[in-house]
């Protein structure tokens, strides 16, 4: 049975780890990459998410240098995204050793990437991932979140569920769903919206902002109508501030009878 | 001896066979083959473009006459699919029909979604060597939308579920195939590929 991913994420600024590095305890290592990349693997996160938070040209390429050497140190699958504007872009950050590389306000400036670098690369490689807010009571389009592009800073006045299906029908492969009203919030994961987009979609669906407890990555990943059906939970603080670690929350959702990866080690035998 | 013939994550698989103790030699040059003491082949991709490429590079004479020779063979994710006669994905492409089948595709199905993507555990059926003593529950990464359908006939290996009960590893004389990616999947995945070392590349110069 395939196992619901627990997946931290790093945002990278100048080839550095910067959010919440302060609080790690081992201060020595608390921007490397790498380091985090392999603390999170000793603890058998499913998956890593590095987002590029800078906007230069140096930035980028040391984010390349970033996704190389974790890519060499770690075995498990490695996305990167932030600033990947074209094909190019695409092919460079897969040869560093990216897995899969998400694209977020880059497709809804152009939408035909999402079909080229399926195309090329195939759709397991292509993760949309997309910044949304709840529209306000009254707005003409009705109920329902509208799609946010440049950090969130950008109304786009798209649907979010219209462009989770043409996401689908241009051929990503993944999405990945942050939802700002519950970003940073630390109040649980937006389950209407996540559910929403799990049954607008035939894709896995990572859902993303939100996590404060054990009980939320619990409600974002149950099935079912009050739950969110996500097949993923994507979280940052939580895990770098060291409040929840990954083996905690797999335990409890393990638990829960939800179905995880467990903790996993070689007999040894034979 | 891991095969580079432009489809497949090469790097990624390289520094994983080494991190198991194999001493890895990445080639393009059909005639490497030739003494290998085992063969890695990887594959990612379309299986049209895959065979087209593993075709053009010129490996497909040299290594059916290596793998006929005995030399151990292990396929990753479409480098397990190749094995097969041929595959859904691609009618009328040839495989390397070593094992006698064909790849079919996932359905769509409420709550599946295609491909599968993410973390699944292995069942293992009779006495792989990749798997003799491996702990269970244990799990390994896959990215795919074809599979190797249960009915195929194999010796060993270990089955899978999604939707479908499907082949993740085989093992079938010295050819042996891994559906997911070891090089992904973390201490299942070197463990595995620590076995192929142990149990079946070793064993050979005892």
């Amino acid at each position: 049975m395939l196992a619901k991913r627990i997946i931290p994420c790093l945002d990278v600024q100048n080839g550095r780890v910067v959010k919440n590095v302060r609080f790690f305890e081992d201060h020595r290592d608390a921007g490397d990459p790498l380091a985090l990349a392999q603390r999170y693997e000793a603890q058998q996160a499913d998956e890593l998410v590095f987002y590029d938070i800078t906007a230069t040209f140096e930035g980028r390429k040391l984010m390349l240098d970033v996704a190389a050497q974790v890519a060499e140190h770690v075995m498990m699958p490695l996305t990167v995204g932030g600033g990947v504007n074209t094909l190019a872009d695409f092919r460079q950050l897969l040869l560093s050793g990216a897995d899969k590389i998400s694209v977020n306000s880059s497709a809804v400036r152009t939408p035909q990437l999402i079909r080229e670098a399926s195309d090329h690369h195939g759709a397991q490689c292509v993760m949309l991932s997309i910044d949304a807010k709840r529209r306000a009571a009254g707005d003409p389009q009705g109920q329902g979140w509208n799609v946010f592009v440049g950090g969130g800073r950008v109304d786009t006045g798209l649907d979010l569920l219209r462009w989770a299906e043409e996401g689908q029908r241009l051929g990503a492969g993944e999405i990945c769903l942050n939802i700002m009203d519950a970003d940073g919030t630390r109040a649980g994961f937006d389950l209407d919206a996540t559910r929403a987009v799990s049954q607008a979609v035939d894709l896995p669906v990572i859902a993303s902002g939100g996590a404060g407890k054990l009980e939320d990555f619990r409600d974002v990943l149950l099935g079912g109508s009050s739950g969110g059906q996500a097949d993923a939970a994507l979280a940052a603080s939580v895990f770098h501030f060291g409040e929840l670690s990954v083996p905690q929350v797999k335990a409890y959702l393990h638990a829960q009878g939800l179905p995880v990866r467990p903790e996993w080690h070689d007999g040894g035998a034979a | 001896m891991l095969l580079d013939y432009g489809a497949g994550n090469i790097r990624s698989a390289e520094k994983a066979l080494v991190r198991a103790g194999l001493n890895v030699k990445v080639t393009d040059r059909p005639a490497d083959l030739d003494g290998a003491a085992g063969i890695v082949v990887p594959g990612q991709g379309h299986f049209r473009q895959v065979m087209e490429a593993f075709d053009a590079s010129g490996f497909r004479e040299p290594l059916l006459g290596a793998v006929a020779a005995g030399t151990p063979l292990l396929g990753i994710c479409v480098g397990m699919q190749m094995l097969l006669t041929g595959s859904d994905e691609a009618p009328g492409v040839a495989g390397l029909n070593l094992i006698e089948g064909t790849a079919r595709r996932f359905e769509v199905a409420p709550g599946q979604k295609v491909p599968q993507m993410g973390w699944n555990s292995l069942t293992p059926v009779g006495d792989s060597p990749l798997l003799r003593g491996l702990n269970t529950p244990a799990h390994a990464y896959f990215v795919h939308s074809y599979y190797l359908p249960r009915d195929i006939a194999v010796t060993s290996g270990a089955l899978s579920e999604y939707g479908v009960s499907f082949w993740s590893v085989i093992s079938q004389g010295n050819i042996h195939a891994t559906q997911f990616h070891p090089e992904k999947s973390g201490e299942v995945g070197l463990a595995l590929l620590s076995r192929f070392r142990r149990n079946v590349l070793e064993p050979n110069f005892t």
